[in-house]
């Protein structure tokens, strides 16, 4: 232990599951390595089946490695559950809440297994209650209320104690637009506030970009790489630029012309389009469109895009990334590593293009 | 899990009053949901008078073969029907402890600082109330069918506290049984296959003067047969409580040992969560 911990150290963290018919069991952690400095929001991203979620479930005492050691704020998670657990706050995925009590009934018993008192979980509960904006469904049944509801109540479950290092497994994952913004919104909040460290872990590339001061991103049960998300992105060279073509155009012409252009290199054909890379995305496209416009093959539309963490996970893996979500089977060991690897028939061969449309990404395609 | 030797003893001191707390919390929190359901209560209270009437009337005869020994059936069955309710009660409590896997509640409480102990005992004690009340509401509907009770107060009251510790008995292997297999199938399985031999296997609706040998054999080594014994004993005239106390120490020890296992179970659920 040093003076001045950080608020999170794993190292080497293995373990497998047993599960029946799988020989040797499902590897979910292989070696992982992370480092949290305090007061950040720190991302691990990884599809699912990654190994994020037991990551979380070993730093947050629930379950234990087969190897590696862990410790949260100074203090060994193997050897000291019992310490750790008055350190940190969770949001698991899977709620959590109970469903047949009031949301006020949820935060007071938590607040009382945390070991405060009657009127100092009363009021700690009226504080929580006010800031996440739930004093009006305070006495509703936490069952009848929606999903971005429960989940503003899962946070606030997870902070009645004041923990040093908040854990956020895929916090919105199954809401809706909206109240994924708002959590997001929320999030920001928490790292501003008291030197909070949050833990996050996401499939989503977005979240982890928007979020995430600094990122770690997680494959087949280790670190690939790590960074701040501009750190990342920036030592891939140059946007990403797409053609999309007109019925008729045949993107193998449309290919020949742009590789005679100083402008843009790597050019591929993707997806019924063609894909180049640029050191200057927007000064490239109407050097682009009017050689092509000269070819007599307009485009149909051009995109841009700054380099995603899409492309970013391409680099360290090898693959597209996909999310890989299952429904109803989210983080389950039962979720071997290897399935989340399936390569898109169209983008992987020319591996560069513009964020695959499954991607939250994807929006943000917009020129700049 | 494993503190440090030095720490050790600090810590214990301060458990059993945390473990009283959480229980009390917990139970708290068992109980608000259960009176949250009306509905759920009353059909808990009306199934075991459906039982003793449904037997009571059925059997009414059996009094007259030579060596049943009791007066009024329905007297004889009370004891039989409150063991058998207390059974049926508890043995799906490993369902509810899926749902709180599932929901994601068990492993909330698992990453705070809540007594694990506490989280079993609340469940016996929750399964304690709801099966004290239905033993009384048994009790008294037999009072008013016409049966007597000359063991009186005291009586009542140790049969009422057998049907508790049989209960905490099912309903800590249940939530054993829930965490490993964590299926609902294998525990409406295991139900299914259990309830009806374990309730005929044992003096509930006959003497075991009456059974054949090899059913006398089994009826002792039944615990829901000790509870239906120690009831009797203790509401009959002049109870024999040299026998009430064996066979109740014998439930309540069997209670520590269940209670005991499924706490355990905790390591083992944690270990493939």
């Amino acid at each position: 232990m040093t003076t001045d911990p950080c608020a999170v150290r794993a190292h080497d963290l293995g373990k497998t599951y047993s599960v029946r018919g799988v020989k040797g069991g499902v590897r979910a952690l292989d070696g992982l390595d992370v480092t949290v400095d305090r007061g950040i929001v720190f991302g691990l991203l990884g599809p699912n089946g990654a190994g994020k979620s037991t990551a979380v479930k070993i730093l947050t005492t629930l379950t234990r490695p087969d190897r590696g050691a862990a410790e949260i704020e100074g203090v060994d998670v193997l050897r000291r559950p019992d310490r750790v657990r008055r350190l940190i706050g969770v949001v698991a995925q899977r709620s959590g809440s109970d469903p047949r009590a009031t949301t006020r009934e949820n935060l007071v018993l938590q607040a009382r297994m945390h070991g405060m008192s009657g009127p100092a979980a009363r009021a700690r509960t009226t504080e929580l209650l006010d800031r996440f904006d739930l004093s009006e469904v305070a006495d509703r049944l936490v069952r009848t209320l929606s999903g971005g509801t429960q989940r503003r109540l899962d946070v606030a479950l997870g902070l009645v104690h004041r923990p040093a290092v908040l854990f956020l497994d895929e916090p919105t994952t199954g809401l809706d637009p909206e109240a994924r913004t708002a959590m997001w919104a929320e999030i920001r909040r928490l790292a501003g506030r008291d030197g909070l460290t949050v833990v996050l872990t996401t499939h989503y590339l977005e979240e982890a970009d928007r979020l995430a001061h600094r990122l770690a991103i997680v494959d087949r049960g280790r670190v690939v790489a790590g960074g701040t998300p501009d750190e990342l992105k920036g030592e891939l060279r140059g946007d990403a630029v797409h053609l999309d073509l007109p019925a008729g155009t045949v993107p193998a012409e449309v290919r020949a012309v742009l590789e005679a252009l100083p402008a843009v290199r790597e050019v591929r054909v993707a997806g019924g389009g063609v894909s180049a890379r640029s050191d200057n995305g927007p000064a490239a496209v109407p050097t682009v469109l009017a050689a092509l416009e000269r070819a007599g093959m307009p485009a149909a539309a051009v995109t841009v895009a700054r380099p995603s963490l899409d492309d970013v996970f391409l680099r360290y893996t090898g693959r597209r990334y996909t999310p890989g979500d299952l429904p109803g089977t989210p983080g389950s060991p039962g979720t071997p590593p290897a399935a989340t690897s399936p390569v898109p028939a169209s983008g992987a061969a020319a591996g560069e293009g513009p964020a695959d449309q499954s991607t939250p990404s994807a929006s943000r395609e917009a020129a700049r | 899990m494993t503190a440090t030797p030095l720490s050790a003893p600090a810590s214990r001191a301060l458990a059993v009053p945390r473990v009283l707390a959480h229980t009390w919390f917990l139970t708290g929190r068992r109980l608000h949901a259960l009176v949250r359901q009306p509905a759920f209560v009353a059909a808990n209270l009306v199934q075991p008078a459906i039982w003793l009437f449904l037997f009571g009337s059925l059997f009414r005869r059996v009094v007259d073969i030579p060596g049943f020994g009791h007066g009024s059936y329905l007297g004889y069955l009370v004891p039989g029907v409150i063991a058998m309710n207390a059974m049926n009660g508890s043995m799906w409590a490993g369902v509810a402890m899926i749902e709180e896997i599932d929901r994601g509640t068990l492993n909330r409480f698992l990453t705070s600082p809540v007594s694990r102990v506490a989280l079993m005992t609340s469940g016996v004690a929750d399964q304690a109330v709801t099966t004290g009340l239905q033993s009384a509401a048994i009790l008294l509907l037999g009072l008013l069918g016409g049966a007597h009770y000359p063991g009186g107060v005291a009586g009542c009251a140790v049969v009422v506290a057998a049907g508790a510790l049989l209960g905490t008995v099912f309903g800590g292997l249940s939530n054993a049984m829930g965490m490993t297999l964590r299926q609902r199938e294998a525990i409406i399985g295991f139900n299914v296959l259990f309830m009806l031999p374990l309730t005929f296997l044992s003096s509930a609706f006959m003497p075991t003067a009456l059974m054949p040998h090899w059913m006398r054999v089994v009826t002792a080594c039944n615990p829901l047969d000790w509870a239906v014994r120690a009831g009797r004993s203790a509401l009959a005239g002049e109870p024999d409580w040299g026998a009430v106390l064996a066979r109740g120490g014998g439930l309540l020890a069997l209670a520590v040992v269940c209670v005991g296992i499924s706490v355990a179970t905790f390591r083992w659920y944690q270990k493939s969560v």
